[in-house]
């Protein structure tokens, strides 16, 4: 991971300014860059929805993040990636997540973003809950990889500090 | 030994709490804790397949050894839509 990706992965509470961390992000060296933003839709599964409330494990999310950096630096060509999660209540049209990918060339930025965000999805500890008229539902989700449900590593087994 | 749980999602809509404070003995695991849940928690059971399970903000399976003041959360899948 580059030593100056210092705040590649954030959780926030307020709007995110995705055209500032596209121009903080840009550097000479690049060729490309990609951004994906999820955005709350109106309507789920045919009911109309109000609003969403998202809520993290924020920890826990923040070291998965993380995690996802380091393996996404691995596995691609690319030189910076931003990963920021909105939590809290949203309305309608507005960015919830957003993953920015800069990189010489486009083909790895767009394989790159694609792989972050699916990966996201399936493994970073955060959630979302939609209000409809008629009630709300916490959204479902796909199952969890086997390697998360059966992890081969057993934590270290550390006591917690206190 | 004592040890923090943390419910999410939906899951803290069914234990009516976002958190617990569990004692238990010496050499307890995760799956004992996820035992304890399921008996005292309506739908818990029908859920507990599908959730990840982790300690101290590492996912961990089952067989986990607890320790005096560890952190345990149960997790619903993460809520992705539809790709």
């Amino acid at each position: 991971m580059p030593l100056e990706c210092l705040k590649c992965v954030q959780i926030v509470r307020e709007r995110i300014d995705v055209p500032g961390f596209v121009n903080k992000m840009k550097c000479p060296d690049d060729g490309a860059v990609v951004v994906f933003e999820g955005v709350v839709r109106n309507n789920s599964r045919g009911r109309r929805t109000l609003f969403l409330d998202y809520e993290a494990y924020e920890e826990m999310a923040i070291t998965q993040m993380n995690d996802l950096i380091e393996k996404v630096f691995s596995q691609f060509a690319i030189r910076e990636v931003v990963i920021v999660h909105r939590i809290g209540r949203l309305q309608i049209g507005e960015t919830s997540v957003a993953v920015i990918v800069a990189s010489a060339h486009r083909a790895a930025a767009f394989d790159a973003c694609r792989w972050l965000i699916d990966s996201l999805k399936q493994t970073v500890p955060i959630w979302k809950k939609e209000y409809f008229e008629d009630g709300a539902v916490w959204a479902p989700g796909e199952p969890f990889p086997a390697e998360i449900l059966r992890p081969r590593d057993l934590p270290s087994q550390k006591p917690a500090s206190n | 030994m004592q040890v923090r749980v943390l419910f999410f999602g939906v899951l803290k809509d069914l234990a009516g709490q976002s958190s617990d404070s569990l004692t238990l003995p010496e050499h307890a695991t995760l799956g004992d804790v996820l035992a304890h849940y399921q008996m005292r928690i309506a739908s818990f059971g029908n859920l507990s397949a599908s959730l990840a399970l982790s300690v101290n903000q590492q996912y961990a399976a089952p067989e986990t050894e607890l320790h005096a003041g560890d952190e345990i959360a149960f997790l619903p899948p993460v809520s992705g839509g539809l790709s």
